[in-house]
């Protein structure tokens, strides 16, 4: 019939394709396709990490602690976080030597803080604590717990923090019990004495 | 011929409508044995659209925005006509979503409906199951209360368990700044109501295409194809339409009643379905006493805490999730149906639903020390469960399943 011989001369029948030169046209878009698509995810991706206005708002904050009562905490808060601070007690200090056994990093040497908090009181001043209230487990905020030998516990609780998502707890100096989920010290951000009441949270004044 | 049948005829010269309407409905054969447990494959679709319908109703009023999200809430809730209406719908849908989901997967579980050939058929559906619960956490965050912000900030900060600095950059990347903030209210938004509800009606439809394909499995596990009348019409199955469309919207009613009962008489549901917490605004300072997710995801989130490791317990809750993909091939008995295998399955199958509910329970709870290593212990009988399926189903004593089904 007339419509096979068509079929047979033409260009059409698998014996004449240029099988080659169409797998070498087929590859060669696919790749130049995939290149603009990966250089497209770039920055769509990239839209999603933080902008210029996030990255810049970090400044340092000021603290005025001489309303602090003995065993007292504030709140306050450095970049979105809450940062406490704490004027411990005699007796809340004598704690810190007692736990040393019980915990996973005493001597932080595995935790987040300046250099000139790595010490037992994790400080500047031994009675005054500084510290990044997020929990180094999943992020929530610690309890302050510094009720001795309270009911739900322990009765060997000394004081300290205690997270209510996942159960796990601090001693006075944010140093992390063994047999708990997170798995450091609370991170203590850089600060530094601007007067004997007055902290600046954010910056070290060349401390560390 | 009437107006209607012309019309239909124009359309089936230009479109495979009759074709369709069929092939998926009225000359789809299901077995004639369905039973209570096949209600809720359709319910899920019901419920989807229940929420895609209030959902587009929502974002006419919801802003999504850090300072202003909790008060448009309380907006809808408050001022606008029926608002109340509209958004504990939708709350109410998200919490029966999962109730219909768990109970359509334990249908698979017990009838083996997984099994071959109906392996992608259970792979679609987890798929489902994940991108539900996506969505399900990125909605939670979106009235901005004390638990939508404390519970976004535990999830996401999941991902800081991965070691090599990955993981703190990830969770960088997905919170959009240094806290959960107005960047990561905004983008929870936008996969909210855009990105996972696509990806969801996809999977959906590649779900039921994927049944269609197969055929439905029944109670007894048997297989309907296998004896056909002289038309090539399962001896054992009846058209879908009107037999099971019937039936389902019978189904259908009485879900609606306790769904609106729950509406509007207990949308909080004491405060398992929209925890008391968040009714007060998210507040980065301070996190509520006792949080705890949705009841949803608390039977994960019991594992999370049993493992008193972060990265440990990071991977046990993502693997309890992850094992049920492959169950399939977990499970090497032919025999589908409960109904024909063995004591010791049943058991062991008894044992996983119980530890699931009571990790559920755990989930709920406060930790403590007893609690603590009673979710370690259903941890374990949880994945038992499929250690245990692996080698039992080997060398089953089964008993025969018959050719044609029962009632």
């Amino acid at each position: 019939m007339a419509t096979d011989n068509v079929a047979s001369e033409g260009a059409l029948v698998s014996g004449n394709v240029d099988t080659k030169r169409r797998r070498l046209l087929t590859a060669g878009v696919g790749v130049v396709g995939a290149v603009g698509a990966i250089a497209l995810a770039g920055p769509l991706i990239s839209s999603m990490s933080p902008s210029a206005r996030a990255r810049s708002a970090g400044a340092p904050v000021e603290v005025d602690i001489s309303k602090l009562e003995p065993g007292q905490r504030v709140i306050v808060e450095w970049r979105g976080k809450p940062v406490w601070v704490v004027l411990r007690t005699e007796e809340l200090l004598a704690s810190l030597e007692e736990v040393t056994d019980e915990l996973r990093d005493a001597e932080s040497e595995d935790s987040l803080q300046p250099e000139f908090a790595v010490n037992t009181y994790r400080s500047l001043k031994p009675e005054i604590m500084v510290m990044v209230g997020v929990c180094t487990h999943l992020g929530c905020s610690p309890s302050y717990r510094p009720d001795v030998a309270a009911a739900d516990l322990g009765a060997d609780w000394l004081g300290g923090f205690f997270c209510p998502c996942h159960g796990s707890k601090f001693d006075i100096a944010g140093r992390v019990y063994k047999g708990v989920p997170a798995p450091t010290n609370l991170e203590v951000p850089p600060y530094t004495f601007l007067t004997d009441t007055n902290i600046l949270i954010g910056a070290d004044g060349g401390n560390a | 011929m009437s107006k209607v049948t012309d019309t239909i005829a124009w359309i089936d010269e230009r479109f495979p409508l009759t074709k369709s309407w069929e092939t998926h409905v009225s000359k789809y054969y299901a077995p004639k044995n369905f039973n209570f447990w096949y209600y809720f494959g359709s319910l899920a679709l019901v419920v989807l659209v229940i929420q895609i319908v209030t959902g587009i109703f929502l974002t006419m009023n919801y802003k999504p925005d850090g300072e202003l999200a909790f008060k448009s809430v309380e907006y809808i809730m408050r001022d606008v006509n029926w608002g109340w209406l509209i958004r504990y719908m939708h709350s109410t849908g998200a919490s029966m979503f999962f109730v219909v989901v768990y109970l359509h997967m334990f249908r698979a579980l017990m009838y083996g409906s997984y099994k071959k050939p109906r392996e992608l058929l259970w792979i679609f559906g987890m798929f489902i199951y994940l991108a539900l619960m996506a969505e399900a956490f990125m909605g939670y965050l979106l009235p901005w209360g004390q638990m939508s912000f404390w519970g976004a900030q535990v999830i996401i900060s999941l991902f800081g368990a991965i070691p090599f600095g990955i993981g703190d950059a990830l969770t960088l990347w997905l919170r959009g700044d240094y806290v959960v903030s107005d960047a990561t209210l905004n983008r929870f938004f936008a996969l909210h109501v855009i990105a996972v509800p696509l990806v969801l009606v996809f999977l959906v439809i590649a779900h039921i295409v994927a049944l269609h394909e197969v055929g439905s499995n029944n109670p007894d596990g048997v297989d309907i194809k296998k004896l056909k009348d002289a038309n090539g019409v399962p001896l054992d199955g009846i058209p879908f339409h009107p037999y099971y469309t019937v039936k389902d919207m019978v189904g259908l009613a009485v879900f609606l009643i306790i769904f609106f009962a729950i509406v509007f008489y207990a949308p909080e549901m004491g405060g398992y379905f929209l925890e008391h917490a968040n009714y007060i605004p998210a507040d980065p300072l301070k996190t509520p006493e006792h949080i705890a997710p949705v009841w949803y995801f608390t039977p994960f989130y019991a594992i999370l805490r049993a493992v008193p490791d972060k990265l440990g317990g990071v991977i046990a809750m993502f693997m309890a999730i992850v094992v049920l993909f492959f169950l399939p091939w977990i499970d090497r008995n032919n025999v589908r149906s409960i109904r024909y295998r063995s004591l010791a399955y049943k058991g062991i199958l008894a044992a996983f639903v119980i530890a699931f509910i009571v990790l559920g329970y755990l989930g709920m709870q406060q930790p403590t020390p007893f609690r603590t290593f009673l979710s370690q212990f259903c941890s374990l009988v949880y994945f038992g469960f499929f250690v245990a399926l692996f080698f039992i189903s080997r060398n089953e004593q089964t008993r025969r399943v018959p050719d044609r089904v029962t009632h």
